[in-house]
């Protein structure tokens, strides 16, 4: 018998070290023999923290265990032998439905294998790319067998793989460079982040394998440092590597040598840019420059350096065990394999799935997501973060491929599914990323600099009920100007949420600037509170609550609020018992 | 020529006197591993919780570096701290699945608990509250991030107890660390 707890950061975060810390010490109270191992994420942060009890019956899976849970799972089902059905969300027979239509090559080990033994990584068919590609294989059919599988870069833009590969392979220079890109900095995405905490050694089996292939002895993984967990598997993975001759001189016998050292970000957006990176890791400020030369030809420190994402080098190795045609099997014609998805906002069933790209939109969201919290209006769902766009609910049934999303004025991205409902005003989304951007970019071109300000400061007027009608125009020559004046996609790209929202919302902008109204109820100033008479029980606790004396009335008479006091705070909603305060 | 760009930088930085010789390690490190600019500002400010002026000065010298360099790279990192910061750090994540499930209202409810504002630190030196651009919890959004430890599924009054917990948890054990 084995206990396996969930413990990548939403486990932890869900209270996963409580649970562990239980039934530690449950099993020391009752002298209980049994090995509790840890896991990463299965993807199903709705059902952290996660423990699975596996004994020759199978796996059975608790979802949301508390410490008091541990007690009874014990009890009953470790010393008794009696599965608490209630309790149990998936067993070796009856697997998780969510799962049904996933396909799993990126995450196949992820919440199933302890990411810190890499034991666990081998006994799962583990490092055994490696040795045929090294063993067995030339640098240029390794490319072939990438090409073949028609694997495209997982990090947002989607350029072929195997291409890049070539091209730094091609490169002249003895010292060359792979780098992984795990600087994740898309706010409401960690596809990442789960696959360097659950299933660290594939992301370096890629890398080893990358680097065989275009001849470069040493690589780098930038990672955020906001993602200490990730960090540290990593550290214990490399390692164990090491130790196990995975990395170093001489793989296998193979003769090639190659080895990892991790850097840690230092929280900046901008980073992830490909150049920008590269000047990160030689310790100078993260500005991207102009492309030409590309990486591949001058990179760190001028030599050729490839850089992939995460998810990217996570594919490699299931690419050699099973062959590119298995992997372009999946998929559709001009984008193959299967894609990972972070799954937020407001979503039932929030999470990672990986599916066969070319599923839609709506089965994705729907099908595997379970829908919109509280069963509210889906209405829109944002992809590719402060890069990418608002697709709204007519597009839901477009499929999930590079091509159609583009179609839509959204991106891809690296795979960040933040969903919205009829409580999410758009403007305000705008407005969100623009923020975002305005701290983010570098500072180096004028445009993205000052350009993307100045349409903060028009998004925060409409928001504001100061907006005219002229500012949507002004929005529209600004997003153009911003686009084709900015070095890099940064501020290449700012603008396509501002696009997208007027393209598909343009009815909320003439709502905030026209009725000086916010149809989701999210822009305080242009709110009205007002105190409904029938409901309102005269109890005085928002009289009390209200900080600027707004609300006057006597206990147990309906109260008022007096509207040129009001500073639309909402605490008056927030203490009603009766819900009397009615907002418009 | 000189101009007074460096003085009105330098307002930035923060001139407490700090025992500069926690340096000496870090600055062996960078030379024997042959290291860049961003890992050292990261051991020293491993070594200080924040970079003291005093330190950025002394790495610029041992480094070779300008000093325009050193504060260029530290002020672009918002990782880096330039003022002193408390025994416990509260990222609040602004991110977008977190805004989108209301963050804004635990990034207040915290400020209002802690009586600070988002960037400060209490007087007490026990908490400093930052925002960050998301911490990969999405899914569990609004999500904080105590010393590494990540918070998620919060309202305001759970992460206000939260802060309450650790005070709780901390008093008598009075840290000053300035
Ligand atoms: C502002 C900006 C941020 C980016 N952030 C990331 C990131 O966090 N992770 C990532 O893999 N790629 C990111 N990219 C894309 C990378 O520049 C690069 O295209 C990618 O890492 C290449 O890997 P791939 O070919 O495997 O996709 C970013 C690009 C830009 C312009
Ligand atoms: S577009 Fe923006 S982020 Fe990119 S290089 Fe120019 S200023 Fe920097
Ligand atoms: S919204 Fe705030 S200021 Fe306005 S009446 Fe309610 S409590 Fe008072
Ligand atoms: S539980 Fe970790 S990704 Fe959700
Ligand atoms: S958006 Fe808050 S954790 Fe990602």
């Amino acid at each position: 018998m084995k206990i396996r707890i969930g413990f990548g950061s939403c486990g932890i975060a869900a209270g996963a070290k409580k649970v562990t810390d239980k039934f530690g010490q449950i099993l020391a109270e009752k002298n209980l023999n049994i090995d509790v191992s840890v896991t990463g994420c299965i993807g199903m942060c709705y059902y952290e923290p996660i423990v699975d009890i596996i004994d020759d019956k199978g796996v059975f899976t608790y979802a949301n265990v508390t410490p008091t849970m541990v007690e009874e799972i014990i009890e009953r089902h470790i010393v008794n032998g009696e599965p608490i059905q209630e309790h149990i969300v998936s067993t070796t027979q009856e697997p998780y439905p969510q799962l049904k239509n996933q396909v799993r090559i990126v995450l196949k080990n992820c919440g199933i294998i302890n990411p810190e033994k890499i034991e666990d990584y081998t006994e799962n068919d583990g490092y055994k790319a490696l040795n045929k590609v090294v063993n067995e294989m030339t640098p240029e059919t390794v490319i072939d067998e990438i090409k073949i599988s028609g694997l495209r870069g997982r990090g947002g833009a989607g350029f072929p793989t195997w291409f890049k590969w070539d091209a730094a392979k091609k490169s002249k220079g003895s010292e060359k460079y792979v780098v992984c890109n795990a600087d994740e900095g898309d706010p409401g995405a960690f596809m990442d982040r789960s696959v360097l905490e659950g299933d660290p050694h594939a992301v370096l089996e890629g890398m080893i394998i990358a680097g065989y292939a275009m001849e470069a002895n040493y690589g780098f993984i930038y990672c955020r440092a906001e993602y200490p967990l990730a960090i540290e598997r990593l550290k214990i993975a490399i390692q164990q590597a090491r130790d196990k001759n995975y990395l170093g001189k001489n793989i296998l016998g193979s003769g090639f040598d190659f080895d990892i050292v991790i850097k840690t970000g230092a929280g900046a957006f901008v980073c992830g840019e490909e150049t920008a990176l590269i000047a990160s890791l030689e310790g100078e400020r993260g500005m991207p420059r102009l492309k030409p030369p590309f990486p591949a030809q001058s990179g760190y420190y001028g030599k050729p350096t490839n850089i992939n994402n995460v998810e990217t080098f996570a594919n490699v190795p299931w690419i050699f065990r099973n062959g590119g045609a298995a992997f372009a099997a999946y998929g559709t014609k001009t984008s193959k394999g299967t894609k990972v998805f972070a799954l937020a906002g407001k979503i039932k069933n929030g999470g990672l799935v990986e599916v066969p790209m070319g599923m839609t939109l709506r089965e994705v969201i729907y099908g595997i997501g379970g829908g919109i919290k509280q069963d509210n209006e889906f209405k829109a769902v944002q992809m590719g973060g402060p890069s990418g766009g608002c697709i709204p609910r007519a597009l839901l049934d477009t499929p999930v491929d590079y091509e159609s999303i583009n179609q839509t004025g959204a991106i891809m991205g690296s795979g960040g599914m933040v969903v919205m409902d009829e409580e999410t005003c758009m403007v305000d989304m705008a407005r969100f990323f623009l923020d975002f951007t305005v701290k983010e970019s570098c500072g180096k071109c004028t445009y993205c600099r000052i350009g993307t300000k100045r349409m903060l400061e028009i998004l925060d007027r409409i928001c504001t009920g100061e907006g005219v009608l002229e500012d949507l125009n002004t929005l529209q020559i600004l997003c153009t100007s911003i686009r084709d004046g900015s070095l890099c996609a940064l501020g290449g790209t700012a603008p396509n949420p501002v696009l997208t929202t007027i393209r598909y919302f343009k009815d909320e902008y003439l709502a905030h600037i026209e009725d000086k109204k916010c149809p989701a109820k999210q822009c305080k100033p242009l709110l009205t509170y007002t105190i409904i008479e029938e409901s309102c029980k005269g109890c005085t606790l928002c009289a009390q609550k209200c900080p600027a004396q707004a609300i006057t009335g006597e206990l147990k008479k309906v109260h008022e609020i007096d509207q040129s006091k009001c500073v639309k705070c909402g605490n008056c909603v927030t203490v009603c018992k009766t819900k009397s305060i009615a907002v418009e | 020529m000189s101009c007074d760009c460096e003085k009105k930088l330098e307002a930035e930085f923060s001139t407490n006197k700090v025992d500069t010789s926690l340096m000496d390690e870090v600055i062996d490190k960078f030379k024997r591993e042959n290291g860049n600019l961003i890992s050292v500002l990261q051991d020293a400010q491993e070594a200080y919780g924040y970079l003291p002026l005093d330190v950025l000065k002394m790495i610029a010298d041992r480094t070779g570096n300008k000093r325009a360099k050193i504060y260029g790279v530290a002020t672009f990192y918002s990782q880096f701290r330039l003022k002193p910061r408390g025994k416990y750090i509260i990222l609040t994540c602004q991110g977008t699945a977190c805004h989108v499930n209301g963050s804004d209202a635990i990034a207040e409810a915290l400020c209002e608990e802690l009586n600070i504002k988002v960037g400060d630190s209490t007087s007490d030196w026990m908490f400093s509250l930052e925002e960050v651009a998301c911490l990969g919890c999405c899914s569990l959004a609004p999500v904080i991030m105590i010393n590494g430890e990540a918070f998620g599924n919060l309202t305001p009054k759970s992460a206000r107890k939260i802060v309450k917990d650790i005070y709780a948890s901390e008093k008598g054990v009075a840290v000053n660390e300035d």
